[in-house]
């Protein structure tokens, strides 16, 4: 059976280490985010440790985050198409592709995942440093730290709930993991998920 | 409960569940007399004494204010602010008015509320707010909570200071240091029900010597404080060096650490558990590498030239 690259190992070593490094922002961030959560603070080595690493995963994150956006962001322009999609989502929820229109590489729901992923990492990158202990924040007046701070927990929480889904979805249609793990799909899957993007790759051949 | 009454804890940092409630203690309270304090910063040498904090000698701004400003390891700093101010006889008059800063003890500590690691703030029964060195991660958040601007990071250790109301020593039935050392008797201390009583009676003699705005500072918009002033001039208390009129938690602190953390801690894990529950309901959507090309799948190109 044919199989077709989906992912170079460029682009895959890349996402997987914004995927590290979104974990380790992501359980810094969370256990100075809600009491409930502190006990993640010991997998970093404690509290001090916790608020020390975090800024620099996070900084990490959003580097990587830069590569993978170059990338990937042509493939992920909003059409008229992507709009029509995302009105006929709900009967894709409901498990019938059948009645979706044909997508290009990226359906609408993967680019809308992307374009959130970019603003919230814009917005936590630079609200970030407002309050960045000790390099930054004594130079930032209290009024704007108060600001930044619950702009990056509401930029976070948007990220981890864009995660979630972006996750769920890859569990959901088999052969996503593999793609990005592996780099490949089958024809079929390409032509049943992506079919104008399968076009393009089967007439450039 | 601790094993000291004295230190029964009333409210802790990063905590989500009541801490033990049962036991009754009477509010303490510190009640700094602007009105007969004469700058002599004794009350400065006492705090870094009785705590053994010692600040580097630093450099003056041209008034008295020294050091300049609080630091982790100056708890308490007198500020001297030169004002005038209308009168009925004299038309405006010069007066220097001379205010002891440090933590006012909030009885709804703005610090407390921000911060995120359990224990690092404690509120005790008797209204002193301590912070517990030992778990504070050093974040800043208590300086972004704080509505008087008081905490400060040490940059020896990353923590957090400010001044404790000497809590080890009202531990034992002592007063503050500043207190003890006071030689003007501008700064006392007893239960708060006593200090409002003592201050009623120093205002009721200010406005007899013709400051009619003369009142005690204990601001309601942080649930009143266990540091508060007798002001000649109550009306107006950011003439003593920027007092808050009326301070109180910012509506962004408490936005960011009211009711919406633990609602989005409950959305992520909902986002989690419905995937799954729509993961069981539904079912994967999974291609066969040999199923049947479905008519609008068709492609001008057979796969199989690829």
């Amino acid at each position: 059976m044919a199989t077709i690259e989906r992912y170079r190992g460029g682009v895959r070593i890349n996402h997987w280490a914004v995927v590290l490094l979104f974990l380790c922002a992501g359980l810094t961030g969370l256990a100075i985010f809600h009491p409930s959560m502190f006990f993640l603070s010991a997998l970093f080595g404690g509290g001090q440790w916790t608020r020390v690493l975090h800024p620099y995963f996070g900084l990490l994150m959003v580097l990587g985050f830069v590569i993978l956006f170059l990338q990937v962001w042509r493939d992920n322009f909003w059409t008229r198409e992507d709009t029509e999609w995302t009105r006929r989502a709900p009967t894709l929820l409901r498990g019938d592709e059948d009645d979706m229109p044909p997508v290009g590489k990226y359906n609408a729901g993967q680019k809308g995942v992307f374009w959130i992923f970019a603003i919230c990492l814009v917005l936590l990158f630079v609200t970030g440093f407002f309050f960045w202990r000790p390099w930054f924040a004594d130079a930032v007046p209290i009024g704007v730290r108060r600001v930044a701070v619950l702009i990056h927990a509401i930029a976070a929480f948007v990220l981890i709930l864009t995660v979630i889904v972006h996750v769920y979805a890859a569990i959901w249609i088999k052969g996503s993991v593999h793609a990005m793990t592996r780099g490949t799909v089958s024809a079929t899957w390409a032509r049943r998920h992506h079919l104008l993007w399968y076009r393009k790759i089967a007439g450039e051949k | 409960m601790s094993s000291l009454q004295s230190l029964d804890i009333a409210a802790r940092s990063a905590t989500t569940r009541p801490t033990p409630q049962i036991r009754n203690m009477p509010e303490v309270a510190k009640l700094i007399d602007v009105t007969s304090c004469i700058g002599c910063k004794a009350c400065q040498v006492a705090c870094m004494e009785w705590n053994d904090v010692r600040d580097k000698v630093g450099d003056t701004n041209g008034t008295y204010d020294n050091p300049r400003d609080l630091t982790p390891d100056s708890w308490t700093v007198m500020r001297y602010s030169e004002v005038e101010v209308p009168t009925t006889s004299e038309g405006m008059r010069l007066e220097w008015l001379i205010r002891k800063d440090g933590c006012m003890h909030c009885a709804d500590p703005g610090c407390l509320k921000a911060c995120p690691a359990p224990g690092a703030i404690v509120k005790y029964t008797n209204g002193i707010v301590d912070f517990i060195s030992e778990n504070c991660i050093g974040c800043g958040y208590c300086v972004t909570g704080c509505p008087f601007d008081i905490p400060r990071i040490s940059k020896k250790d990353d923590r957090a200071y400010k001044c404790s109301l000497c809590s080890d020593r009202v531990s034992v039935g002592l007063e503050p240091a500043c207190v003890k050392t006071c030689p003007t008797g501008a700064i006392r201390f007893g239960t708060k029900v006593d200090m409002h009583k003592f201050a009623a009676e120093r205002v009721v003699d200010l406005k007899e010597r013709g400051y009619d705005n003369a009142g005690v500072y204990d601001p309601a918009g942080v649930g009143g404080t266990h540091v508060m002033y007798v002001l000649q001039h109550a009306d107006a208390p950011h003439l003593y060096h920027g007092l808050p009129d009326n301070p109180h938690i910012s509506p962004l602190v408490s936005l960011w650490k009211g009711a919406t953390k633990p609602l989005a801690v409950a959305a992520m894990i909902g986002a989690a558990v419905a995937g799954f529950f729509h993961y069981i309901k539904v079912g994967p959507i999974e291609t066969e590498d040999d199923e049947p090309i479905k008519p609008r799948d068709r492609t001008d190109t057979p796969p199989d030239t690829l």
